[in-house]
């Protein structure tokens, strides 16, 4: 309730919900090796693997990693536009 | 009956590590327990201070392992409780000194006499640390509401882990209630949700713990502090009772809190 009271009246987000986005983050790239410049290569890769196959609309592909209690999923969702127009 | 080994952990220093170890420690043994606290840091000898035992050491970890001396005349009975003893750690440079099998067959010689054997781990993830994990049946990571902490806390769960010891248990130390009503420190649920283990208990911060420090008397045994009462009840779920985690808003009635959301409150 005093959350939510402090958040409607102040337009910054708490240091403490600050903190906990940062070390989410961090933790995540602890757990997994993982940086977040190697995450947007990994996504260029899947995509770049997957337009071999199938159409995909690189503006509405979300990859993210999601953690799950101590694991680390890996979730994609990618919509599918259409199958690669075959030239022959 | 056998002890059950305890090794008390954090990855980060200064979090508050043989401060725990001496209060559930003292905790334990109130509540007739046969208790040995063990000072693995080696080099940087600090629980018989914090427990008030530093004029009555002869020997230390190193002379046992070393032969020096046999284990019991290594143990230092304690002043206030009966059945608690302490084996202070070497202040020698020299850290390799003992190893993890010497930690293990050290705890397997003390296990028969004893309920319980906590080890104080020292900060950081080398020898030491693996000293310390290597003889635990179960393994408590403490640490405070702040990045730093957490993230290190994160750090040791994951080699805890790896090394096959079990999911550890959190202690989260110096919490602030004040602060966390201020949304300006990570509660227990946000650090409890980021580090997804099991809460072993709160303590909150408490300047009765720095009295009872300079006296050498565990906060545990001051009846009426809220960081003792909250090592009790610590000491009360490591052996095996479901105690509720404690109501650390005491004395800020409604009033204090809608007065505080508008920044009028202290």
């Amino acid at each position: 309730m005093e959350k939510f009271l402090q958040r409607i009246f102040s337009k910054e987000p708490s240091s403490a919900d600050r903190a906990k986005d940062r070390l989410r983050l961090v933790l995540i790239n602890d757990r997994t090796d993982l940086s977040g410049a190697a995450l947007e290569n990994l996504k260029d890769d899947l995509l770049e693997v997957l337009s071999r196959y199938i159409q995909i609309d690189p503006d509405r592909m979300q990859i993210d990693i999601t953690q799950d209690g101590r694991q680390q999923r890996l979730i994609a969702d990618i919509p599918i536009s259409g199958p690669v127009s075959r030239k022959y | 009956m056998s002890a059950k080994v305890i090794t008390i952990t954090s990855g980060k220093g200064g979090v508050g590590k043989t401060t725990a170890t001496a209060n559930i420690g003292a905790a334990l043994a109130k509540n007739g327990q046969r208790v040995a606290c063990i000072d693995a840091d080696i080099g940087l000898r600090n629980l018989d201070v914090v427990m008030g035992l530093e004029n009555r050491i002869v020997y230390d970890l190193v002379d046992a392992v070393e032969g020096r001396c046999r284990l019991s005349q290594a143990m230092i009975k304690d002043k206030h409780i009966p059945d608690l003893y302490l084996i202070p750690s070497a202040q020698t440079r020299d850290k390799t000194a003992v190893s993890p099998s010497d930690m293990i067959r050290l705890c397997d010689e003390l296990r028969p006499d004893l309920d319980w054997i906590l080890v104080d781990s020292p900060a950081g993830i080398e020898r030491g640390f693996k000293n310390a994990i290597a003889p635990a049946d179960q393994v408590i990571v403490v640490t405070n509401p702040e990045v730093s902490a957490v993230r290190d806390a994160d750090r040791i769960i994951g080699i805890v882990e790896a090394e096959e010891k079990g999911t550890p248990k959190l202690l989260i130390n110096r919490l602030n209630p004040e602060m966390v009503r201020q949304n300006n420190m990570l509660s227990a649920d946000d650090v409890v949700d980021l580090l997804a283990i099991h809460l072993l208990g709160i303590v909150p911060e408490d300047k009765n713990v720095i009295i009872s420090t300079n006296q050498g008397i565990p906060i545990a045994l001051d009846g009426k502090s809220q960081a003792g009462q909250a090592y009790r009840n610590i000491a009360r779920r490591i052996q095996g009772e479901e105690v509720p985690l404690m109501d650390l808003d005491k004395g800020s009635g409604f009033f204090n809190r809608i007065s505080s959301v508008f920044g009028s409150g202290d």
